[in-house]
């Protein structure tokens, strides 16, 4: 018979910030009504209020200043409170806000004012920080539901232009269908283990290794799907195809949000469940996990075709596109780090940071790409660079630092999170796909940089309009990049001592 | 906290001046001034750190250690001091950046205050390649001097600017990355990315790596420097950076950055890996030798002077790569001594192509002849630089090359085949600098043009000025320079014949 918890037994304070955000949408939901369409700003204020309050709770939580709740384990074990948690609850509210700033003067631009955009991105952020801090494979699948939806909604969002409908269609599809792996596969699991709580399946997992008992075929199958499933989401190759047209049809703002946001929930899932869920998933007695050679390959192929397609791409949104297939397998490499048990704590500091340098690096670029877009979504090609420099010094000089982030150039961001995830790929030992991973840097340099060249060496009408939420967008994002690049220690104090809770 | 030494002031410096401007320069003198007198201040503070040099002392002085990143598995840190090796190439970066900025004053006239915000990062980024003792520290200052010479070329070049900059920001990166992955291997199993206390671990054997990993890292180590240097045969990223950068990104081109290449040489590869530097010494000094050569020969094939001059690079780094690998004292003071030397010839002979192609135009050495009866001034000046850069005893070339000789004719490690393919060297050197002066300067004054071309004026000659002074200093009075270099020469010669012959003793 089920025993119904007691509240109190809930341990519900742990999750506060998520409560919070969550409770905050639906009721702004409900005061939206009663805000005239013509004043639509106060609802974009109420939204950046709530991002912000949420942030802030987040940010007590990580600095360990207000323990919220009792201990980590909350919900029975569904949702975990810990370091990692909230390291992605500050990454993904700080994504979002600027997600808000870049967002409102744009869809005012193309006719698109509508409140629905704004708790949709609410909603969309809950279902990140629920993914960050998933102790129960059904708890992942929700959360990934509650950040994929509103995203299928927000890039048809410019109705009834094609470009975004088909946009829409394209996500919403090929997002159902990996939602159906994902689900096949934990039902597999569930198969071969009995659980879905990581506790459980750990304890599980290191029984059927010991007994090497023939339920592992299940559980690999179906850790298969669940890596296929995950694929999907964070864009890495060959589960990437839907990427470069969703990013090119949708809109810019969502791009700029969503790009960054379900790489967040993506990895975030993808290092709960294989690194607390199936770390000693290992065979023929391996120390490091069964999952990672795939994992690795994975990453090997994503950064070389993310790369490499990049290069032949004239649209800036296009190429951006490819460049986030190509960072997906950046982070690849250190989730394939994470199964290596003596460096599963370094390798996911480490993509805790290169998703924060990330965020910050990714965001600012596509904001400077809305900066330059015309009303009818036109003028995102390469050459809209051109001359930027000359008629724009600063933000041109914003969109040289986003670059040289991107490249992975010292003193910007982009360098740290690269360098702490090759540390984590040779420290497990890792080294061809470490090789794979500088070399594909260099070929990502070569189109970087011909935006930078566009920009600076070259003539041209250098148009662009920056409203001040842009603007401020934008310097947050440069401020950010530039700081956690010349001050490298902020982000890995950010990183030390999380650790995933459960597992070993 | 501990005292601030004198080695992060000079560092800091640059970035200093680089705030002030950003913060109160208004205009475009402002900026223009701004950058000089912040290079000159460095300058000047930096002839401290010679005064406070203790030549007794042959590791690092002036140390400046704090911990930066800490982790549970290493350290990071901000760990910055000088020794024999590198006092004199943070000394050749503060004296040439006040030439180049000086002689930017005339030539740039577009987007000038971008262009002086540059050439202060420049500044910034060279010294702390040669003062960071961290390899966490030096990888990021040895990536950032990409950035700012990377738009000099492209901004500021010429005609084909955009692929020389590309071209020399690809090709530098390639060999930096795989030089990344051999640092994040090291930190990684030494626990420190800081040099002295890896290097202090390998003495005592508490971090060891087999023969064959030694030689990879080597080769990762060595083939980002090789680029840099750049040795035959990856030198072809030079000629197109050297003719298109503006006059004074040439100048930094050859008189500092070629340097971080053949420093690192020293600061890392022999050190680290004494038994794979051994090994390797034969190949690299064959490499070096057919450098020498090659670039002797196309620097006498060229109709461009700048391209000439750019050639003429190659042929001399070759020199001090054998010196270097010649793995003796003289070997490698004649090497250091040698980088300066060429930082100041080399740097001077851009310096001259530049005030030509500032009247004229071009640089083809046909439009001209007989400047001489034009420009007396300007071609005195010429003709002791071009004598140095050819190696004529009494002037700065001939110490450098005739110690690099003598140390690779005494060495273990090289047969006297290198010391003979090298002079012939530099007989070929004499020959193109000669037959260039001769094109140039010599014969009738026919071309109408060349007429009325004004002599110096008083940037370009206090441009010049110093270098002709350093040109004699160092060929007059060497032994002063050696002197910093013997203690610290001293002691890298022997660890690297030490950890050899404990090897050959196993």
């Amino acid at each position: 018979m089920f025993s119904v918890p007691d509240l109190s037994d809930l341990n519900a304070g742990a999750a506060l910030p998520a409560i919070f955000l969550g409770a905050y949408a639906c009721l702004l939901m409900i005061v939206d009504l009663f805000i005239p369409r013509t004043r639509k700003q106060i609802t974009v204020a109420l939204t950046l209020v709530g991002l912000g309050a949420a942030l802030a709770l987040s940010l007590l939580a990580l600095g360990d200043v207000v323990e919220f709740g009792d201990g980590a384990v909350a919900f029975g074990g569904m949702y975990v409170a810990d370091r990692f948690s909230d390291a992605v609850n500050v990454t993904v509210l700080i994504t979002a806000i600027l997600g808000v700033l870049v967002a409102y003067n744009y869809l005012e631009r193309i006719r698109r004012q509508r409140s629905e955009y704004y708790y949709l991105l609410l909603f969309t952020t809950l279902g990140v920080m629920v993914m960050g801090a998933a102790g129960d494979l059904v708890i992942v699948f929700v959360a990934l539901e509650l950040l994929s939806i509103p995203l299928y909604i927000l890039s048809g969002f410019r109705w009834p232009q094609e470009a975004s409908e088909e946009s829409a269609l394209k996500y919403f599809i090929l997002g159902a269908f990996s939602s159906g792996f994902l689900v096949y596969g934990i039902a597999l699991v569930y198969g071969a283990t009995g659980t879905t709580d990581f506790r459980a399946l750990w304890q599980s997992i290191g029984q059927i290794v010991a007994d090497d008992a023939s339920s592992k075929y299940l559980l690999l199958v179906g850790t298969g799907l669940v890596l296929v499933g995950l694929g999907f989401k964070v864009a890495a190759v060959p589960f990437h195809m839907w990427t470069p047209d969703v990013y090119q049809g949708a809109p810019t703002s969502v791009v700029a949000y969503m790009s960054v946001a379900a790489k967040i929930g993506g990895f975030a899932a993808l290092a709960r469940v294989l690194g607390a869920g199936m770390g000693n998933l290992t065979l023929g007695g391996e120390a490091a996990a069964a999952w990672q050679s795939t994992v690795w390959i994975i990453a090997a192929l994503t950064m070389i075709l993310g790369n490499v397609v990049a290069i032949v791409q004239s649209d800036l949104k296009r190429l951006l596109a490819y460049s986030s297939i190509a960072h997906a397998g950046y982070l690849l490499i250190g989730v394939a780090a994470v199964g290596t048990p003596a460096v599963t704590d370094e390798a996911v500091r480490a993509v805790v940071m290169y998703l924060v340098a990330y965020a910050f690096t990714n965001v600012g670029a596509f904001a400077v790409i809305i900066a330059v877009e015309k009303d009818d979504a036109s003028n995102t090609g390469l050459d809209s660079m051109r001359g930027l420099a000359a008629r724009q010094p600063l933000l041109a000089a914003s969109m040289a630092v986003f670059m040289l982030s991107l490249t992975g150039i010292p003193l910007t961001a982009g360098f740290v999170g690269k360098w702490f995830v090759f540390k984590s790929a040779v420290a497990a030992d890792l080294i061809p796909v470490a090789v794979i991973g500088v070399l594909t840097s260099l070929v990502s340099a070569y189109y970087y940089l011909r935006i930078v060249w566009y920009m600076y060496f070259e003539q041209g009408k250098g148009e662009a309009y920056v409203p001040a939420p842009l603007a401020w967008a934008i310097s947050i994002a440069t401020v950010g990049t530039l700081a956690l690049g010349i001050f490298p220690y902020l982000l890995s104090d950010l990183a030390n001592g999380i650790t995933l809770a459960f597992g070993r | 906290m501990e005292d601030i030494s004198l080695v992060t002031v000079v560092f800091m410096l640059p970035l200093v001046g680089l705030v002030l401007m950003l913060l109160f320069a208004r205009t475009e003198q402002g900026y223009r001034w701004g950058a000089l007198v912040t290079s000159l201040v460095t300058f000047g503070v930096s002839l401290l750190l010679l005064r406070n040099f203790d030549t007794g002392v042959s590791g690092l002085q002036m140390v400046q250690k704090v911990d930066w990143i800490t982790a549970d598995s290493f350290t990071i840190r901000y760990y910055v001091g000088v020794d024999g090796i590198s006092i004199w190439l943070v000394m050749l970066t503060t004296f040439i950046m006040p030439l180049a900025i000086l002689a930017s004053f005339n030539p740039i006239k577009d987007r000038v205050r971008l262009y002086y915000l540059f050439m202060v990062l420049m500044e910034w980024a060279m010294l702390g390649v040669f003062v960071a003792q961290d390899l966490f520290l030096f990888y990021i200052f040895w990536e950032v001097t990409l950035v700012p010479m990377y738009f000099l070329i492209g901004i500021w070049g010429a005609e084909d600017r955009i692929y020389a900059a590309v071209k020399f920001f690809l090709y530098t990166m390639a060999g930096s990355l795989l030089m990344l992955l051999a640092i994040l291997w090291l930190g990684n199993k030494a626990g420190t990315f800081s040099l002295p206390d890896i290097l202090a671990k390998l003495e005592t054997g508490e971090l060891s790596f087999s023969t064959n990993t030694a030689r990879w890292l080597f080769l990762a180590f060595g083939i980002a420097f090789a680029i840099k240097v750049p040795m035959w045969p990856l030198h072809s990223w030079l000629p197109d950076a050297h003719v298109q950068a503006p006059t004074a990104g040439s100048v930094i081109l050859a008189g500092v950055l070629l340097k971080m290449g053949t420093y690192g040489f020293v600061r890392f590869n022999l050190p680290l890996f004494p038994e794979a530097s051994k090994t390797f010494a034969p190949y690299v000094a064959v490499l070096a030798v057919i450098g020498i050569i090659y670039g002797a020969w196309v620097s006498y094939g060229q109709k461009d002077v700048k391209k000439l001059v750019a050639y003429s690079s190659i042929s001399h780094l070759g020199f001090v790569m054998l010196g270097i690998f010649a793995l003796n004292p003289a070997g490698i003071q004649g090497g250091i001594l040698q980088m300066v030397n060429h930082g100041i010839s080399t740097g001077g002979l851009f310096l001259l192509v530049g005030v030509l192609y500032e009247r004229r135009h071009t640089k083809l050495m046909s439009a001209f002849g007989g400047i001489w009866r034009a420009m007396p001034l300007y071609s005195g000046i010429a003709l002791v630089i071009v004598l140095s850069s050819m190696g004529l005893p009494g002037l700065n070339g001939f110490v450098g090359e005739f110690t690099i000789l003598l140390g690779s004719a005494g060495s273990s490690v090289l047969s006297w085949w290198f010391t003979f393919f090298a002079a012939i060297g530099i007989i070929l050197a004499a020959v193109y600098m000669l037959y260039m002066f001769n094109t140039v300067f010599m014969g009738a004054l026919d071309k109408e043009e060349n007429k009325r071309l004004p002599d110096l004026n008083w940037q370009e000659l206090w441009s010049l000025v110093p270098i002709l002074v350093m040109v004699f200093v160092i060929g007059l009075q060497a032994g002063y320079f050696f002197k910093f270099m013997d203690g610290s020469v001293q002691e890298l010669v022997d660890q690297v014949n030490t950890y050899v012959m404990t090897a050959a003793g196993q």
